[in-house]
């Protein structure tokens, strides 16, 4: 059996990082994740797994670190929450431009501004549509469980290496701070140095050996032709996600006339708002996507036809529900639902604002 | 006697390192930073330090750094080259790591970044570019600008009233027990830029002592943003500059 432990969400994350053979934490403390660190420190992986954890002086030094152990071919990440990741968009940039593989977790809070350090999901266009500037995507998956915040550590890195694209765990203070069971995957060692230079020597900063070309990694492209054809490339691998990297879950949607879209901790209190929708003899489905960057647009598109509405229920003033109505390109209603300021909604109220919406 | 019979070993005064690539320079003709890059290039190789040494390069006129220095480079954002520094050398702690800034840089945009760094005392190399302007931009004014200097944002002269004073960045991250050397230098001739080899080298070598952040800052020209000619701008540097900004150790433990 495997060893399972009842922990914190955010606590899952760091003990993932361990185990999965992370080279290298970076942070800054900012509520609601601050448990990340914490645990890390506690557990002082540099003694036994060799990994690196550091307290920067900020995010954006955070982020900056991050671009540093990247450029090394190294696996590095960083957590924070909301303002914390506005800080870090910059970085994100960079890393996306420069092709360095990563690993940001946000643990969503409420804003704008110094917000609110209850739950929120507001960040999703930052995290989705890009944030810093530029023509970018990161990989964004949406964790609703203690178990997939640790599952999708390693799956992060799995796919920011894939692409060398950062990778973000877009989390939520739900997610984040509640206790689970969850079950330890095996350790994974981290990668030697050898190891690094044999996998990644086209482009790691490893060190220039006698044949080998002099490795640069930079984002800087001042020929336009150049420039574009960079753009170009990033382009290219976005639409590959796309087509091969799309991760959803779908509830009860096989015969459904409805379906309600939500991710993190909005989707488990949305799986009980179907169950209700069920013992009334309505026929509503979830459909949870684990991946928001790439979307599950396909998926949306094969459900619509079966359809009479779909609806969006989120922690936002209405973010996600773009990109449903993108690929739901006005062929049904889609409907919307959300509270702010840190307010989960129970199931029930999302039953109400459902029936409400589909009745109208 | 034609040229291949003066190109014998045995006459050989000067040659050029290998770690200095032949890609010709976009710097300015009198410009201290092709003079800075070639000693540090001479210390990598003499130190047989090529394959382990990894540069971390800024935004600003040294952003192309990398096509100069045949060495794996890291190019940071603005600013954040010590961050970056960082992490790569707490992550390869048998590299030698450094990072290669101007006074936009260092002491404006990444004042928090290479505070911390120092006082951290990573064990990494800070090679910090002074002169007083904005290269790259088009010669605005650097937190390092004298008073009275006109630039494309102080057309009438830099005022403390308006600017505050130039920031003497280099003394304050002295204070840091993080750092270990401390040095004002310059390459405004033979002997200076001796002396800055010198310095350079020792910052390598108390890198790989793990002593921590040795800091060395070179007094230098910006001729297109002084709007001088090369030996105008080095007279106007020793005779301005260097009462600001005086040359030598400040700290050497």
């Amino acid at each position: 059996m495997a060893e399972k432990i009842l922990m914190k969400g955010n606590e899952a994350i760091a003990h993932a990082a361990i185990r999965c053979g992370c080279d290298g934490y970076f942070g800054y403390p900012i509520t609601p994740q601050s448990e990340i660190m914490e645990t890390l420190m506690e557990e002082q992986p540099w003694e036994t797994t060799g990994m690196v954890v550091l307290q920067a002086e900020s995010e954006t030094s955070s982020i900056n670190m991050i671009y540093g152990g990247a450029c090394c071919g190294k696996k590095v990440m960083t957590s924070s929450s909301s303002p914390g990741v506005s800080l870090m968009c910059e970085g994100l940039s960079y890393l996306a431009g420069a092709e360095l593989p990563c690993l940001v977790v946000n643990v969503v809070r409420g804003g704008p501004g110094l917000g609110t350090i209850q739950p929120g999901q507001g960040d999703y266009f930052q995290a989705v549509k890009g944030g810093g500037h530029g023509d970018y995507k990161m990989v964004v998956l949406a964790p609703s469980s203690a178990q997939e915040m640790y599952d999708f550590v390693d799956l992060s890195f799995e796919l920011a290496f894939k692409y060398r694209t950062p990778a973000m765990i877009l989390a939520d203070g739900v997610v984040g701070q509640m206790m689970e069971t969850v079950e330890l995957r095996p350790m994974k060692p981290r990668l030697t140095n050898e190891q690094i230079i044999e996998k990644y020597s086209s482009w790691a900063t490893t060190g220039k050996t006698p044949g080998r070309k002099q490795n640069v990694v930079t984002s800087l492209a001042l020929d336009s032709i150049i420039h574009e054809q960079l753009n170009n490339t990033l382009q290219a691998k976005y639409r590959k996600m796309e087509e091969d990297d799309v991760r959803f879950e779908e509830i009860m949607c096989d015969d459904a006339e409805h379906v309600i879209v939500a991710y993190g901790c909005m989707a488990r209190i949305c799986e009980s708002t179907v169950e209700m929708a069920r013992k009334e003899g309505i026929k509503l489905g979830l459909l949870r996507p684990i991946t928001l960057f790439p979307f599950p647009t396909n998926e949306i598109n094969r459900l619509v036809p079966q359809l009479k509405t779909m609806m969006s229920v989120e922690l936002s003033a209405g973010q996600m529900v773009e990109d449903v109505r993108l690929a739901v390109n006005g062929r049904i209603p889609v409907n919307f639902f959300g509270r702010l300021g840190g307010i989960v909604p129970s199931p029930d109220e999302v039953f109400e604002a459902f029936k409400k919406a589909i009745n109208k | 006697m034609d040229v291949n019979d003066i190109i014998k070993p045995e006459n050989m005064v000067y040659s050029k390192t290998p770690v200095l690539t032949s890609t010709t320079m976009h710097y300015c003709p009198g410009c201290s930073h092709g003079t800075v890059h070639k000693l540090i290039a001479e210390v990598i190789d003499e130190m047989g330090i090529q394959e382990k040494t990894i540069g971390v390069s800024p935004v600003g006129c040294a952003v192309f750094a990398y096509n100069y220095v045949d060495i794996d480079w890291q190019q940071a954002a603005h600013g954040r080259a010590p961050a970056v520094a960082t992490a790569t050398k707490r992550l390869h702690p048998e590299k030698y790591v450094f990072t290669y800034q101007g006074d936009g840089d260092l002491a404006s945009i990444g004042t928090a970044e290479i505070m911390h760094a120092c006082n951290r005392g990573e064990n990494i190399v800070v090679i910090f570019i002074n002169n007083a302007i904005y290269g790259m931009t088009g010669g605005q004014m650097a937190p390092t600008t004298l008073l009275g200097m006109k630039t494309a944002t102080t057309p009438y002269g830099r005022t403390k009233e308006l600017h505050g004073s130039p920031l003497r960045i280099t003394e304050l991250l002295a204070q840091l027990e993080g750092t270990c050397y401390v040095t004002r230098q310059s390459v405004h001739n033979a002997a200076s830029a001796r002396k800055t080899k010198r310095a350079i080298r020792k910052a390598f070598e108390n890198s790989a002592l793990g002593k921590g952040t040795s800091f060395v800052e070179v007094v230098s020209t910006c001729n297109s943003g002084w709007k001088l000619s090369p030996v105008k701008a080095n007279e106007w540097m020793v005779e301005n500059m260097f009462p600001k900004y005086p040359v030598g150790d400040i700290k050497d433990l």
